[in-house]
């Protein structure tokens, strides 16, 4: 159903309305383990928010963690207003119902079709109102990631604004294409190109598309002030608690674990036989992503870095979201040994050869092992054609959500400028957007980085 | 530059779009999605080939 304001805007482009397609069904026991991991999932959340508050600085504390907060409320309040209608998740269905074109005597499903403000939810299938509790949790998560480049500099008003840019418009694309019965999805159906685009834990629609917003961001508001000085190398700036970090690390497995076997469950339809195997998968490659990142900054700097550390864990957990419930534990292991070693050096390619302040490592960890991770999903998944479907999936995100994303934010800046002023930036976002500090009893040291 | 990059990326969208339409045969197919790629690749280091003139400029 399309909003009668928008319905003249978008009839040329809707040829037809596909049936609802109807889910598989859910025995009792999957729908309430199902239920508990997505009760959990949340601590993934929790965690990307602890880690990006550890990598900021002491005196934006409490801003970066009230933004995640707020940011997460924004996305959720929209997406059950209006993302969730274009992300189409019928109640009832699987989600297969939206709307489509004809091309090349094929049709290409681009736009959910679900009732506005959650129209029917109560009465859905489990197995739907499962999925559509897994969207709440995703598009929340997508759009905390660019949060922690925006780190110190970026406004909670515009974040926000951000966010709800992000729940209304971009995830829910992505999610219709992906999850939804989407072009993507149907990509092994009207091609045979192997099972169609396949991403059980969210690598495509939440963490490429959280990293590619992130990048975004960096770009439209500019570096840290100080960070790139008129002459010489970048400044180092480096978080503030080591130990919100790496907790937060272990806050996130957790939520990942959870988030991984849910997602098997609910878009790759995985059998209860492969639910344990994609929880050790997923482990699996945090573990070998942790510890190829521990050696090679143990290599590069003399000692192990505790914050790229914890973006290798990250790295191993992104990638994981996509292959862990298609992969076997070997293939799974050097998933997580190659997002390992490319994540620290990745990290310091952008930041000193391509000036690009990413506080939080979120293009790195997100984006670019998002990549790593559905790439890696097909060249080890064992149907035929099924490499190619991620790489087409990988180039519509690449292609698409960038440029759009950019747009979107572009234009967003022009209404609510992203970056604080420089004397918000002096002081401290805590002082100057909340009027206090998260640390009021310390004292804060003078930023040497200003120079 | 940076705008110029951003509009190049859905180019090799749309040449991945028409592998899949134009050729049945897994090999061409491959090949042309990973064209399509490859300029999605070149539009995204024109941007940042961009961004970085642009922050040497506000230095």
């Amino acid at each position: 159903m399309i909003a009668p304001a928008l319905a003249p805007f978008l009839a040329p482009l809707l040829s037809s309305a596909l049936p609802p397609v109807q889910p598989p069904p859910m025995p009792d026991s999957i729908f309430a383990l199902t239920l508990a991991l997505l009760l959990l999932a949340p601590l993934a959340i929790a965690g990307v928010a602890l880690i990006n508050t550890g990598l900021g600085r002491s005196r934006s504390a409490a801003q970066s963690l009230l933004g995640s907060l707020v940011i997460v409320a924004v996305a959720v309040i929209v997406f059950a207003v209006v993302g969730s209608a274009f992300t189409g998740n019928p109640p009832g269905t699987a989600g297969g119902a939206g709307h489509s074109f004809r091309l090349a005597g094929q049709s290409w499903n681009w736009l959910g079709a679900a009732p506005f403000l959650l129209g029917g939810v109560g009465s859905a299938s489990p197995h739907s109102q499962l999925a559509l509790l897994f969207e709440f949790l995703a598009v929340a998560l997508a759009a905390l990631l660019p949060w922690g480049s925006g780190m110190d500099r970026w406004r909670i008003l515009a974040g926000c604004a951000a966010s709800a840019v992000m729940a209304a418009i971009v995830f829910p694309l992505a999610a219709h294409w992906i999850w939804a019965g989407g072009w993507l999805a149907q990509l092994g159906l009207n091609f045979d190109l192997g099972a169609g685009f396949l991403d059980g834990g969210g690598a495509a629609t939440v963490h490429v598309l959280g990293g590619l917003s992130a990048l975004a961001v960096i770009w439209i508001a500019g570096p840290r002030k100080g960070k790139f000085p008129k002459e010489g190398l970048a400044t180092a700036m480096p978080g503030h608690n080591a130990v919100y970090v790496v907790f937060g690390c272990l806050l996130a497995l957790v939520g990942w674990l959870a988030w991984n076997v849910a997602g098997a469950v609910l878009w790759l339809h995985a059998p209860q036989a492969a639910l344990a195997v994609t929880a050790i998968n997923t482990l699996l490659s945090a573990s070998t992503a942790v510890a190829a990142t521990f050696a090679v900054t143990h290599v590069r700097f003399g000692k192990p870095d505790a914050s790229l550390c914890a973006n290798g864990w990250l790295a191993g957990l992104v990638a994981s979201s996509a292959s862990a419930g298609l992969v076997s534990p070997p293939a799974a292991l050097f998933i997580g040994l190659v997002a390992g070693v490319a994540t620290p050096l990745m990290v310091e390619l952008l930041e000193l050869a391509l000036s690009i302040d990413d506080p939080s490592g979120a293009v790195t960890v997100h984006a670019a092992g998002g990549v790593w991770g559905l790439f890696a999903a097909g060249l080890f998944a064992p149907q035929e054609g099924q490499l190619v479907a991620q790489l087409v999936g990988i180039a519509a995100l690449l292609g698409l959500a960038l440029p759009l994303l950019y747009l979107l934010f572009w234009l967003l800046n022009r209404v609510v400028p992203f970056r604080v002023d420089q004397d918000g930036e002096r002081i401290g976002l805590d002082l100057h957007e909340l009027g206090g500090g998260a640390y009021p009893e310390f004292v804060i040291h003078r930023d040497e980085s200003y120079r | 530059m940076k705008y110029a990059g951003l509009l190049v990326m859905p180019a090799g969208f749309f040449l991945s779009i028409a592998a899949l339409i134009l050729f049945p045969a897994p090999g061409p197919r491959a090949a042309f999605v990973l064209c399509g790629l490859a300029v999605e690749g070149m539009g995204l280091a024109v941007a940042v080939r961009g961004h970085m003139q642009a922050r040497g400029e506000h230095r």
